[in-house]
């Protein structure tokens, strides 16, 4: 970048404030382990500042060719892994509709059969030896990006007696300032296990819960290789600066 | 009736769950050769400005105990107080400091940052902040990644007109906020509930 251009530019906007109506409490007891983990007294709430405005960038060029692709990211050379094959993709964007380019986005999940591959991890299904279960990208100017995987099965876990985790994949996000920075989960269209999973009724509004339902999307499914969901993100937007020389954020 | 303006909502927080290594330090918890290093692991390179510190700490739950299964993020300007990122409208930042870290807590509880003191950071409209490191932590349990802020407690002039901690002091928490120095170490422990709650912000 020109430096001379640089010394001039206006300070980035700051963000539009959190609804919080659209995350869940931090104390939700239906979930147990968020019980002891959840503080109690209020947050303390301010306007961004540089140190929200700002946030680390990462670049395209530390991507290796199979980041994304989690059916031979860990797999031996010439197996995949097991499972049913999909592709995930969509778009990165702001409160404003505004594609957001270089976003780094990870994502992990389980196995075909519910298993993840982690130390603390004690449920029967078994591991695959071609799965690892973890991947990464970034997305590009229109702010897209996509992974192949195979579909992660669902899960049991210690919480209530009989509670069973819907299909899943974690999302991790950094947007362009680091109050943007968010980890979510998605969900599979049509997943009945979904309206009963613990950790989804954290969240309270049923339109909220909607937005972390990837839509099967035939339009992008390739013909006998892998079927395509869509999932869109929305991140933090930025307000207007107005009375600046230069306008950001919209 | 008037049409509701067309702004999107932001995509809901899920808990990063107990499997977050795997998606945020796939190298430290067995996930070999996916990539060849974790990101954050270093944030300092040879020839950093500034004065060496390590920060370390722990996440401690309502009842006491050490969070052992977090992952800790932190975001800081140089020693100049200029942050590293695109969005940054200063120009001169040290080349040698990424200002981002990530760590997943040790067996023991603990994280250890090996970082820079930052410089103080100008507030738009006038004024400057006292030196701090941005904390984000997320883990099981954790419904909405938890962000606050550590402060120096050998900054004790510029924490005074700090005005994220002039709001911390109105409600008698300002020092949940300070970590405390000594030589080169700076201990922060994290208290997520409990007599010493940690300010967390919302921001």
């Amino acid at each position: 970048m020109n430096d001379r251009l640089s010394n001039s530019r206006a300070e980035a906007g700051a963000f539009i404030e959190r609804d919080h109506s659209q995350h869940p409490p931090a104390f939700a007891p239906g979930y147990k382990s968020s019980v002891l983990r959840a503080p109690k007294q209020s947050l303390i709430s301010f306007a961004s500042t540089l140190s929200e405005k700002t946030g680390p960038a990462f670049g395209h060029n530390m991507l290796g060719e199979y980041d994304n692709d989690l059916i031979i990211n860990y797999a031996k050379p010439g197996e995949e892994a097991i499972g049913q094959r999909i592709v995930v993709h969509g778009r990165v964007i702001d409160q404003n509709a505004k594609p957001v380019p270089n976003v780094l986005v990870e994502f992990w999940q389980a196995n075909a059969g519910g298993r993840y591959r982690h130390k603390r991890e004690g449920y029967r299904a078994p591991l695959d030896p071609n799965f690892g279960g973890f991947g990464r990208t970034i997305t590009d100017d229109d702010g897209y990006y996509w992974l192949r995987t195979i579909k992660p099965g669902p899960y049991p876990w210690p919480n209530g007696v009989n509670d069973w985790r819907p299909a899943h994949i974690h999302f991790s996000l950094f947007g362009t300032g680091f109050a943007q920075r968010l980890i979510s989960q998605m969900y599979f269209e049509g997943d009945p296990l979904i309206k009963i999973c613990p950790i989804v009724n954290t969240i309270s509004d049923p339109d909220a819960i909607d937005r972390l339902v990837a839509r099967l999307d035939m339009n992008n499914t390739i013909p006998m290789d892998l079927r395509a969901y869509r999932f869109d993100i929305v991140l933090r937007g930025r307000r207007s600066t107005f009375f600046e020389n230069r306008k950001e954020g919209n | 009736m008037s049409k509701p303006l067309d702004y999107l909502k932001e995509t809901p927080s899920q808990t990063a769950g107990p499997y977050v290594h795997i998606g945020m330090t796939p190298n430290e918890y067995d996930i070999n050769g996916v990539i060849p290093e974790d990101l954050g692991l270093r944030v300092v390179s040879d020839g950093v400005k500034g004065e060496r510190i390590n920060v370390k700490g722990r996440v401690i739950d309502g009842g006491g105990n050490p969070v052992a299964d977090c992952v800790v993020e932190i975001w800081q300007a140089d020693a100049n107080g200029i942050y590293n990122s695109p969005m940054e409208h200063r120009s001169g930042v040290d080349p040698n400091f990424s200002g981002w870290g990530r760590q997943p807590v040790g067996s023991n509880g603990e994280f250890a940052f090996d970082t820079i003191k930052p410089g103080p950071v100008p507030v738009a409209g006038g004024g400057v902040m006292a030196p701090h490191i941005t904390f984000w932590i997320v883990a099981r349990g954790i419904n909405v990644g938890l962000q606050t802020r550590m402060y120096f407690s050998d900054e004790e002039e510029a924490n005074k007109t700090d005005p994220v901690l002039a709001k911390a002091r109105m409600i008698a928490r300002e020092k949940t906020l300070i970590g405390q120095r000594d030589g080169n170490i700076v201990t922060f422990d994290i208290y997520l509930q409990g007599e010493n709650e940690t300010v967390f912000l919302d921001v």
